[in-house]
């Protein structure tokens, strides 16, 4: 199991230009954003300028982990070892991060615009590239140290960001996720604290041949895993993600929603990996909750009145078809062929699902924008005169239904292939009927826009490219369903 | 030699055209109109090529690996050429009068761009060549047609379009449970395979038994089968070519060629019978034959009647299929063609009494032979077809589907089929005395509903020549039915293919 985070010895040294795209990848989005913090840039191209050598460093890392393997980074800071290495896994999830990231950063200058904000928007372009950079360490990191120091600067940028819209409601709702990022923070300090001092190291390696099953690890284990499922609003701890979203700025939602919860989703994942392996119970009482997730995500969504509120909730279920995969990937007695088709559903979704999130965002932040109010009945009769950003709303939808051709269907089919291989008819009625849960809740969306006989009233124009940035996302998504093979490839080891 | 890129491309015309639509500004009409009908020519040319392609001998393939184990296919063979043929004619056909029928009306370009998705799906379907690339263009079907079902923004069109939803999403969800468990057994499994799934019958034979319930059970809501129908008659609440396309081609077909090809090309006609699976649809076919036609003579107005006569008459391509034979499946396949010229035209004319006349109700049609005589022409060759007299193309579909029950033995559906045409005489043929022999508004008695005058001749000509041209169409398919590239000589090529690998 852990192999596939790349965790193991047999690794490379990496080529001198992949050094230099390395720390590029680490230290460009931060400094891009400080910078952005002077001056201010309310065009789209100064922007996508400063995007083009991070994404460039991220490609050739990528290009250099297919050509030369498994790489590794190491360095002795005061006596600790601090170690990097990049994986097919983190190749992937960079580019994700990375494009998804540079795809919202593109769409910011026209939002700010057209709100107008107030004067704390000088604060978004460092908190969005230290965010960036924080995500880009969490994917590389193999030690605990560098995972939990990037956690946290990831958790602090998000809440920052969070609280920039500035509204009181925005605070409240912010205070409480800092609150609850901190609780969350604490638990899984803790954990890694008692791990730590039972075995002595922090390299995850290292950890992964001396831990043993006993209580201790168990302990370690639960706070671990509560304090990444509060922080990755996991469904029973997810009360916080809706406020918060409900009243964040567009891109600060897209990103979000895309990308911070998805981290703590995967370290999650490593640590039960290498403390848990071959358990039980744990996975287990995940996927229950995450059938739940669905369920109640989807009924939530369905019952919103409010376009961001469903998009919120939509992620509680969403994150529920990961929740209920976690059995087939770490759990015991598991076959290859359901293992392997469960690890490439997983992240498939996750990819997908953070491709069209961002652009489900993006899309109704130009629905809020241009009718002026944010409520679903609000949309009467915008087929007319907003096609293309309910258009972009459809097809981010689609892959959110999982229905072909997108990225959702194809991580959803290596699902129930895999559910249906080991049996677990359960996880696969809950993933269908999250089929069609997901489908009622999108189309009130539609019931409402395609109404004829609603008021006409003037619409906000857009800025140029706030459509076309969700709609490159949104393809992409459809791009990531039928072009699977090659990502997937990826996954499974390429060069190494 | 493989031509890959024919198949593609052949999808591709329609895909592209739907870009170049939703791309074009809401006011570019003429723009739009060559578009569409552009693309409908080259495919009807692309399709025109795989014809020959197919009876040269070759089946054209182009197929790239989606996931590990999971390919996507799309290939030539005679069966999905039959479907594109007559879902690419339907099309230059529907988008004519289309274009016609939605002369100044709103929302021209979603509508244009949605009807051409509708179509490469369509395409799609017919094109397949395995189960996972059907159910890609099926469900995508589904999402294309409901901003078409709900194009009228009314409170009706869009509590419609809700019903049509819950039909299909939930269809669809059982056809991926199906096609799943199918692959979790036998891995892809591609259409063009002489095998069937008779190696896995000692095994699983139950586990065969439940994954053709769900697949068939998912594509029977298409079909619009008892009890799954029940979103048909309300989606009559879309605009006139919409009805004509979901009818003639698009949904309910797809249902139907899907049911083809899974007992054609999935399980085997052997392995289907020794399934006993083909006795239980033959009786379900039936019971929707009966039911849809009793339902139809209830109804008091024009479009429900057809829609009722819709369900009726796709069941006779599933009940031919049901009969193991290659008679019964000649019957089919020349069903699935017949049916939708005979269908198309119906619903074209049934347009052209709503626009020109106000004619909604079947009381308000006396005398229209009279004003609209091209039109009730039409209309009643479509339903002397439909009625199944000769010489139009609906005789010769009973005729095989009548031999072919006798050939397999079951006599009782002899007597389904002699019932059903009774019963379609009985809501076809008072229509028919209507337009022709009673007096109304055109001999001075009373007026039309609601009249407008929109062209020279009897109504707008873009209005007109489609119902002309499928009308002539579905009679030449029934004169000239035994030269060679008739809808009936491609049914025997296909059925002989299946009989005689």
């Amino acid at each position: 199991m852990i192999w596939r985070f790349g965790l193991y010895d047999n690794t490379f040294d990496p080529l001198w230009m992949t050094d230099w795209a390395l720390a590029a990848v680490l230290l460009l989005p931060m400094v891009f954003g400080a910078l952005g913090a002077v001056f201010r840039p309310s065009r789209l191209l100064p922007v996508a300028l400063a995007c083009l050598p991070i994404l460039l460093a991220g490609g050739v890392m990528v290009l250099d982990y297919q050509q030369v393997g498994l790489l590794r980074w190491q360095w002795e800071v005061a006596g600790i070892e601090l170690t990097l290495r990049l994986s097919g896994l983190s190749a992937l999830m960079l580019l994700i991060t990375q494009w998804t990231a540079a795809a919202v950063a593109v769409y910011t200058p026209g939002y700010l615009r057209l709100t107008l904000p107030n004067a704390s928007v000088r604060w978004l372009w460092p908190l969005m590239g230290l965010l960036v950079s924080a995500l880009s360490l969490i994917w590389l990191a193999a030690d605990l140290l560098i995972l939990y120091a990037a956690l946290e600067s990831m958790g602090l940028a998000a809440v920052g960001m969070l609280l920039l819209s500035g509204k009181s409601a925005a605070l409240q709702a912010g205070m409480r996720y800092l609150l609850l990022a901190l609780v969350g923070s604490l638990a899984f300090l803790l954990g890694v604290a008692l791990l730590m001092s039972q075995w002595g190291t922090l390299d995850l390696i290292a950890l992964e041949a001396r831990v043993e099953p006993e209580p201790l690890t168990w302990v370690a284990a639960a706070l671990i895993g509560a304090g990444l499922a509060l922080k990755a609003a996991l469904f029973p701890l997810h009360g916080w993600l809706t406020p918060v979203h409900e009243n964040a700025w567009t891109p600060v939602s897209a990103l979000h929603a895309a990308l911070v919860i998805k981290a703590s989703l995967y370290i999650l994942m490593m640590l039960w990996g290498i403390l848990l392996p071959e358990t039980l119970f744990a996975p287990r009482l995940v996927a229950w909750l995450g059938m739940l997730a669905i369920v109640w995500g989807g009924l939530v969504a369905w019952r919103a009145d409010s376009l961001k509120t469903l998009i919120a909730s939509s992620t509680v279920g969403q994150l529920g078809y990961l929740m209920v995969a976690f059995p087939l990937v770490l759990g015991p007695n598991i076959a290859p062929l359901p293992l392997s088709l469960a690890w490439d559903g997983f992240w498939l979704h996750l990819m997908g699902h953070a491709l069209a999130k961002a652009a489900m965002f993006m899309a109704a932040g130009n629905l809020i924008i241009a009718t002026g109010e944010s409520s679903l009945k609000a949309l009467a009769g915008t087929s007319r005169r907003l096609p293309l950003s309910l258009l972009i709303f459809g097809m981010a939808a689609v892959t959110l239904m999982g229905l072909p051709p997108s990225a959702g269907f194809t991580a959803k089919w290596l699902l129930l292939q895999s559910m249906v291989l080991t049996q677990q008819w359960l996880a696969v009625a809950a993933l269908l009927a999250g089929t069609l849960l997901t489908a009622a809740y999108v189309f009130r969306v539609f019931r409402y826009s395609f109404d004829e006989t609603a008021p006409r009233h003037d619409y906000q124009p857009l800025a140029p490219g706030m459509d076309a940035v969700a709609l490159c996302l949104a393809v992409a998504a459809f791009a990531l369903g039928l072009l699977a093979h090659f990502p997937l490839g990826l996954l499974h080891g390429g060069g190494a | 030699m493989n031509a890959a890129w024919l198949p593609l491309t052949t999808l591709a015309t329609s895909l592209f055209a739907a870009v170049i639509i939703f791309s074009l500004p809401e006011e570019a009409r003429r723009v739009r109109t060559y578009i569409n009908l552009l693309a409908a020519v080259a495919k009807i040319l692309l399709v025109i090529v795989m014809v020959g392609r197919v009876s040269e001998g070759y089946e054209d393939t182009f197929s790239f690996q989606i996931v590990g184990g999971v390919d996507f296919v799309l290939r030539a063979d005679a069966l999905g050429v039959m479907f594109a043929g007559l879902s690419s004619l339907l099309w230059l056909c529907t988008t004519i009068y289309a274009i016609g029928y939605l002369e100044g009306a709103a929302n021209r370009k979603r509508f244009f761009g949605f009807f051409s998705l509708c179509v490469t799906s369509t395409l799609g379907i017919a094109l397949s060549g395995n189960l996972f690339t059907f159910l890609i263009f099926y469900e995508m079907l589904t999402l294309s047609t409901y901003p078409l079902v709900v194009h009228a923004g009314s409170a009706k069109a869009l509590a419609a379009g809700r019903v049509y939803l819950r039909y299909t999403l939930t269809a669809g969800v059982v056809l991926l449970l199906g096609v799943v468990l199918l692959y979790s057994l036998t891995n892809d499994h591609s259409f063009a395979s002489e095998q069937g799934l008779s190696p896995y019958l000692d095994d699983h034979r139950g586990l065969l038994t439940l994954i053709f319930a769900l697949l068939v059970g998912g594509l029977a809501v298409k079909a619009a089968m008892v009890p799954l129908h029940g979103w048909l008659p309300r989606a009559m609440v879309a605009p006139a070519p919409v009805s004509a396309l979901l009818h003639a081609v698009a949904v309910v077909k797809a249902g139907a060629f899907g049911i083809l090809r899974v007992i054609y090309d999935l399980y085997g006609i052997e392995l289907s019978v020794e399934l006993g699976v083909t006795t239980v649809l033959a009786v379900a076919a039936s019971i929707t034959i009966i039911y849809g036609s009793l339902r139809a003579i209830a109804q008091e107005e024009l479009k429900p009647r057809l829609a009722f006569s819709t369900i009726s008459q796709v069941s006779y391509v599933v009940l031919g299929v049901s009969l193991f034979g290659p008679f019964g499946t000649i019957g089919a396949l020349a069903h699935l063609l017949h049916q939708g010229l005979m269908k198309v035209t119906l619903f074209f004319c049934a347009g052209n009494y709503a626009e020109e006349l106000g004619i909604h109700r079947l009381d308000e049609m006396d005398g229209a032979g009279k004003r609209m005589p091209l039109t009730s022409l039409a209309f009643t060759v479509g339903a002397l077809g439909m009625i199944g007299l000769p010489p139009t193309a609906g005789f010769i579909t009973k005729w095989y589907l009548g031999m072919g029950a006798i050939e397999a033995d079951m006599y009782w559906v002899v007597a389904v089929l002699v019932a059903s045409s009774t019963l379609n005489a009985i809501y076809f043929l008072p229509i028919v005395h209507r337009l022709w022999f009673r007096e109304g508004p055109a001999h001075g008695k009373g007026q039309w509903p609601k009249e407008q005058s929109l062209g020279r001749l009897e109504t707008h000509g873009w209005l007109l020549w489609p119902a002309v041209l499928t009308a002539v169409i579905s009679i030449g398919a029934g004169l000239l039915a035994g030269l060679p590239f008739s809808p009936l000589d491609w049914a025997t090529r296909v059925a002989v293919g299946e009989y005689l690998p």
